[in-house]
């Protein structure tokens, strides 16, 4: 029993940079923006948190540097793709380029200045470590993962909750998904359609940075590594958007699930099933694979990719 | 307000598309309480025009003035404020959302209250004597139904100048009708209207004056009451046309050249697009298929071409079923299909291709050799735009830069020289003006007294009734009927639209 919530909790941690990642990119996806630079977006996140918390050692300041650089990053593929209209997969295609690049170069001169893999403070991880709220953390089982985590996954699910409140419930959300499902009927019925763009793939972009910021500052305990910070995990979350539908709420469920297959191989018993390491690091993307075929063969109007998602709107166009 | 205040008044607008003059000095005007008719051939400028009004394009020069103030519109949003409505010939829906939803979108306010938005609807709907659902899809919806949520989405928006472009298109007569009622009801309300079309029965029948566009340029502008369809073509054509379509009497082939027996299709959705649809061609005659769009004409097209699988059924030719035959052997037997899609180069025709090279999409297979020979494409290209009279700076234009009319003919003319035995055209004079239309009409005769078969897929029922030797109904994917367009009326057929079987002793077939 304690081995399957101890599985459970550590799925929990693992499945929280993927949350960040997918409601970030469902929010770009609904106004019509497919980004492709979910990757370079956690990246860039990743150094810039990990750097404030090096140098300040501020949860606070640490979370909005990786929410500020990150959107940057989003900011310069919204002015690409909604104004200058560049065709959006290789505009996102480049930003995960860029975002990789620029986090291992300044990342590279930060471990010349330390004199080796620097790391954050141990006051600053004590403010990332778990919360464990008393009394009721000590809930049997139950109580470690719903009331002893640490901030960051708190934050991530109120962010999936608020946006599917926002996109579901409210007029603004409504104009939104009316812009990524027709542009045209958008526009002509008052709404600023690239204002709407903008903010909203800029938002998207700052939570995808939140996510790579827990990458490099929860989960390898706070020190930067050369490389493999985020590791492919904003692929996976861009897999992850279409899992969900598109709605935030069940984006919790399927981060969930992916995490699951990333910890297992930690509480799979190694003395009772021999299975190769490499197998198991294989698996998120094996799964990932497997959900896009399965998803893309399912036939249904609603619950599925914004009607004009990936494609640039021009007013004057005929 | 006094008298001589105008709703709207356009001073001198001009508007240019690169090189090409869309509008030059057009003025009109329009007071409350009018209905006002924007009549003009395709290319005329009309729909740039109102596009105008409604912040989606900006004049290059001229005066917009609304209520008697120049004012000058940058969106969407802008003639909204100025109590401008238009209603799109191509309906600016979101497809997934309710008909509240789409109504409500883009209007003031954080939260939207469903519940005050729904009784305002319904308080439009009621009072001008419309009938809604606002919870129903937008996809689930008819074309007529989705034309009205269009209307209340603008009237909800507080609008009193309506601007309708080709409203009636897509409509069937009864449709029509009933939008006419309404229309009628908001302009003894007060409202001013400008409605886009030409179709020239209908201007007569609903509008109060005629402004007439030609070219670009406003031709004049007449009091509906007196004026006839007559004098409205020879202003919109630029000289006296001959309105009546030729029906020439052939001799129909004694046996049908083709056969469609209990076809059944179902298309993307997995939802039955044709039911039990059994008919027969014969050579020499031209069949019309008439329905509301989206009753299952496509699907029936596509299916004869074998670009869609039948789920049962057959389909025979020249005693061979060729349901399970791949494109290339259809063509081969002699089967030529100009399918017009909406979008008129979806199919059959490759936009950033020239004339020319489109010809060689149907004949590069039967060339020998590794290379291309482009001599005889170049030969047939130049050969169309002489005899088909294609305007068109030379052959090596895209056929993206010809306008729609130009494009249909290179379409339908490449499908004619394969000399086919079978002619499938689906909406061959969509969005056509009266030349060009007649030019189409007129090949579709030759090949029939060719002995061609041909099947004519179209929109426009007084067409139908005039070109067709017999006339088939689609509803739903169903056939409602094979009728002489000689006996029976545009009601008749209207009817069979809707879905009412034809009853025996009606049109009789004359089998």
């Amino acid at each position: 029993m304690d081995t399957l919530f101890n599985f459970l909790y550590a799925s929990i941690i693992a499945s929280t940079p993927l949350l960040f990642g997918t409601v970030g990119e469902i929010l770009s996806e609904k106004v019509g923006n497919m980004n492709l630079g979910v990757e370079g977006m956690m990246w860039l996140g990743a150094f810039a948190g990990f750097y404030a918390a090096y140098k300040t050692e501020s949860f606070l300041i640490s979370l909005l540097a990786s929410f500020g650089l990150a959107a940057v990053g989003a900011l310069i593929y919204a002015f690409l793709t909604v104004t200058l209209k560049a065709n959006q997969n290789v505009t996102g295609l480049t930003l995960t380029t860029f975002g990789i690049g620029l986090s291992l170069v300044f990342g590279k001169a930060m471990i010349t200045a330390a004199g080796g893999a620097p790391k954050t403070s141990d006051v600053f991880n004590a403010k990332v470590a778990a919360i464990n709220i008393p009394v009721l953390s000590d809930i049997p089982y139950i109580g470690k993962i719903i009331f002893g985590l640490n901030p960051y996954v708190y934050i991530a699910v109120a962010i999936a909750i608020i946006l599917y409140v926002y996109l579901m419930k409210t007029k603004t959300g409504l104009n939104l998904r009316a812009i990524g499902e027709n542009p045209a009927a958008a526009d002509a019925s008052g709404i600023n359609v690239n204002l709407m763009k903008y903010i909203n793939i800029i938002i998207g972009g700052g939570i995808c940075g939140i996510g790579g910021a827990y990458m490099s500052l929860v989960m390898v305990n706070g020190s930067w590594q050369d490389s493999g910070v985020v590791n492919g995990y904003g692929w996976i979350a861009v897999a992850l958007v279409i899992f969900s539908s598109w709605n935030p709420a069940k984006a919790i469920l399927g981060s969930l699930i992916f995490g699951m297959f990333s910890s297992l191989r930690y509480y799979v018993p190694s003395d009772i099933i021999v299975i190769p390491t490499a197998f198991y690091q294989m698996l998120p993307f094996v799964v990932t694979t497997i959900v896009l075929i399965v998803t893309s063969i399912k036939k249904n109007k609603e619950n599925t990719q914004p009607a004009a998602c990936g494609i640039n709107y021009f007013r004057e166009e005929r | 307000m006094t008298n001589t205040t105008y709703a709207i008044e356009l001073k001198n607008i001009c508007k240019n598309f690169g090189s090409v003059a869309a509008n030059k000095n057009v003025s009109l005007n329009v007071k409350y309480g009018e209905i006002l008719a924007l009549l003009g051939e395709n290319g005329s400028g009309k729909t740039t025009l109102m596009n105008m009004l409604s912040g989606i394009y900006h004049p290059d020069s001229g005066e917009i003035w609304i209520d008697g103030k120049h004012t000058v519109i940058n969106s969407p949003k802008d003639s909204f404020k100025l109590k401008i409505g238009m209603i799109h010939q191509h309906f600016k829906l979101v497809d997934v959302f309710t008909a509240a939803e789409n109504i409500i979108m883009g209007t003031e306010g954080f939260v939207g209250s469903s519940k005050k938005a729904a009784e305002k609807i319904k308080e439009i709907a009621d009072g001008f004597g419309f009938s809604i659902d606002p919870n129903k899809k937008v996809y689930d919806m008819s074309v007529g139904e989705k034309q009205t949520v269009e209307i209340i989405k603008v009237l909800y928006r507080g609008a009193r100048i309506l601007i309708l472009d080709e409203p009636t298109a897509v409509l069937t007569p009864q449709e029509t009708e009933k939008l006419f009622k309404v229309l009628d009801n908001m302009r003894k309300d007060g409202c001013a209207i400008i409605i886009i079309t030409h179709k020239l029965n209908e201007v007569m029948a609903i509008s109060d004056r005629v402004t007439v566009l030609r070219k670009g340029e406003t031709v004049a502008t007449v009091d509906t009451k007196t004026t006839d369809i007559r004098k409205l073509t020879e202003l919109m054509v630029g000289r006296p046309v001959e309105l009546k379509i030729d029906r020439p009497e052939t001799e129909r082939s004694a046996e049908p050249m083709f056969f469609v027996k209990d076809l059944c299709v179902r298309n993307e959705e997995d939802v039955f697009a044709l039911k039990n649809v059994s008919f027969e061609l014969y050579g020499g005659e031209i069949l019309g298929v008439a329905g509301v769009a989206g009753s299952g004409q496509r699907e029936l097209c596509e299916t004869i071409a074998g670009l869609m699988q039948a789920e049962s059924g057959e389909i025979t030719y020249k005693g061979e079923n060729i349901l399970h035959k791949s494109p290339a052997e259809i063509i081969d037997l002699g089967i030529s299909m100009s399918f017009i899609p909406e979008d008129r180069l979806g199919m059959g025709l490759v936009a950033s291709m020239d004339i020319a090279d489109n010809m060689l999409l149907k004949s590069y297979k039967k060339s020998k050799g590794l290379v291309i020979n482009r001599k005889p494409s170049r030969e047939l290209a130049e050969k169309l735009v002489k005899r088909l009279e294609i305007v068109t700076p030379s052959i090596k234009t895209p056929v993206s830069r010809l306008s729609g009319g130009n494009v249909q003919k290179v379409l339908i003319g490449r499908e004619i020289e394969s000399n086919p035995n079978i002619l499938i055209t689906a909406y061959p004079v969509r969005g056509l003006d009266i030349n060009s239309s007649f030019t189409i009409y007129n090949l579709l005769n030759e090949q029939k007294a060719k002995g061609v078969a041909v099947l004519y897929i179209g929109e426009d029922l007084d067409v139908i009734l005039e070109l067709c030797d017999r006339v088939m109904v689609l509803c739903h994917g169903e056939v409602m009927g094979i009728v002489d367009p000689r006996k029976v009326t545009k009601e008749d057929i209207g009817l069979m639209m809707l879905g009412n079987k034809l009853e025996k002793e009606g049109g009789a077939e004359n089998e």
